[in-house]
Order: C-alpha cells, then structure tokens, then sequence
C-alpha cells in the first residue's frame, strides 16, 4: 500500500462543530441577504459563492474528501462537471 | 488486516465498496444536473397559476435546510462514535440523524400541502410540474436515508456496529450529506435566487 493509499486521517469533532457552526451562519446570511436592499446589484453572485463555500465545506470535510484518497475526488468531480457542462448547454440552448 | 476486511480492497488499497458508491454518487450528479436544469429552464414559463414568487416560503424552508444541515453534522458524530466503538452515541447520533432526516420531510410535506390548498399540483403548470419532481425526488433520497439510518440504529441497538463495521456507516454518511450537498444547491436555486427575482 503506498502513501496515497494509506489510512487517511479524518477531522476530529471540533473540526466537525467549527464546520457546523460556519455553515448555520452561512445559511442565516443567505437568508438575511435577500432584505438588504442595498445587496440587490450583488445578490445573485454573492448567494452562489456563499452556496459554492457551502458545498465545498461538506463534500470537504464531512464527505472526507479533502483528506481520502484523489481517486474519490476525480470519481466525484469528473461527473460534477459533466452535470455543470450539462446545466450550461441546457440553459444556453433552452433560456 | 482481518480477511472480511481484505476481500474488499483492491491492487488499489482502497475500499471497493466506498468507490463503488463515490461513481455512484457522481451518477447522482447528473440525476440532479438535469433536474435543476429542467427546472431552471421552465421557470417563469408558467402561463397560469401560482408562480415561485406568489408561493415559495423562504423562512420555513431556511429552517428545514438548518435542520439538513445539522443532520450532517450529527452524521458525522456517529462516524467517529461508532469508529472509536462508542455504542451510546452511536446509536444517540445515528438516532437523531434519522430524526433530523424526518423532520425535514415533515417540513416538505406541510410545504406540500399548503402548494395544494393554494392550488399548485404536479399537473397545474410547468413550475408545479418541475418543482415537485426537483424536490419530491430530494425528499425520496432523504426518505430513502432516513430508512437506512434507522437500520443501522437498529444494528447498533442490538451491538452489531463495531468498529470493523464503521466503513458500513462512512457509506450511509456519504449518501446522506450528498443529500445535503444538493439540498443546499436546490434550496440557492430554487428558494433564494428566486425569491430574489433573480431569474
């Protein structure tokens, strides 16, 4: 078994709460982002990151993919980005 | 390495069955690329009834997302109790996973039920049409989870999740915070940016 495929060590309970706690926050700006009406010109931008930080953060850490084995990772991001070509083709050909 | 543990590694030391479920994660993704892309298409398409502006709940469904959210985090606690052969808080936090998982489909059906009192069905029009195949496919996985957790609360229960079995659990944990991760995506695109107007 080489390196790569060593045990790989996951993040402890703090890591996990710490992680918790990021994204309750996250999703309570999310909401609150709507009735700021000085965010309309950003608001749609700024509510895809803070989602994109969010989904990185769980398929990261909770998912362990940040510290398992690359394979999981292109097992999961190949067909990640076919869904996202797809979603662009669609939504450029069909809007 | 026990030999239970070795008939499911290959010449790559990884574990068959957790790349076997990560390919079958990434089939998901395509599953609810088209979904979400089928819905973003239609949206605003629909010619009569209710629109996502007129009926979405934006508290309510912030909270049951809260509620998914911290279902992943209790997965992940049950992970790590049953690894470290802890059958208390396996079973306390595999048990308040299930719960969790319940209680947002409990807010998906009152959701549910108000679209249907306020007259937006399946077949009404294109939003009713894509929104409840988007989210009533959602709320299938999560039922599908909720069902899997409880089997390993039962397991755990009866002291058959030990530590030797905990890769059994990383699979169950792999699919419910996949659940999360496209709720998380469902309820930007869906919830937020519409409520929003952004279109």
């Amino acid at each position: 078994m080489n390196e790569e495929n060593a045990e790989h060590v996951h993040p402890d309970n703090k890591t996990y709460l710490f992680i918790a706690a990021i994204l309750t926050a996250v999703t309570g700006i999310e909401f609150g982002c709507l009735y700021i009406p000085a965010l309309a010109p950003i608001v749609a931008p700024l509510l895809l990151s803070l989602s994109a930080g969010k989904f990185v953060l769980v398929v990261g850490y909770y998912m362990h993919l940040k510290p398992d084995p690359s394979l999981f990772r292109w097992v999961f991001l190949v067909p990640l980005g076919l869904a996202a070509i797809v979603m662009l083709m669609l939504l450029g050909l069909m809007r | 390495m026990s030999n239970t543990a070795a008939a499911h590694y290959t010449s790559t030391g990884l574990d068959t069955r957790k790349i076997a479920f990560w390919t079958f994660i990434g089939s998901e993704c395509l599953l609810f690329g088209t979904l979400i892309s089928t819905y973003l298409v239609y949206e605003g398409r629909s010619v009569v009834g209710p629109t996502t502006q007129e009926i979405l709940n934006l508290p309510l469904t912030t909270i049951s997302t809260f509620v998914l959210l911290m279902s992943s985090l209790a997965m992940v606690l049950a992970l790590a109790a049953v690894t470290s052969g802890d059958r208390k808080y396996s079973i306390v936090w595999l048990a308040t996973t299930a719960l969790l998982g319940l209680v947002f489909l409990g807010f998906q059906v009152v959701e549910f039920t108000e679209f249907v009192h306020e007259g937006l069905t399946i077949s009404t029009n294109l939003f009713g049409s894509t929104f409840f195949t988007l989210t009533g496919c959602h709320g299938l996985h999560v039922a599908v989870g909720v069902i899997w957790l409880t089997t390993l609360t039962i397991l755990a229960f009866r002291d058959k999740l030990g530590p030797e079995k905990a890769m059994n659990v990383e699979i169950c944990g792999l699919y419910w915070h996949f659940v999360d991760v496209v709720w998380i995506v469902i309820f930007t695109v869906v919830y937020l940016l519409q409520r929003g107007g952004i279109r």
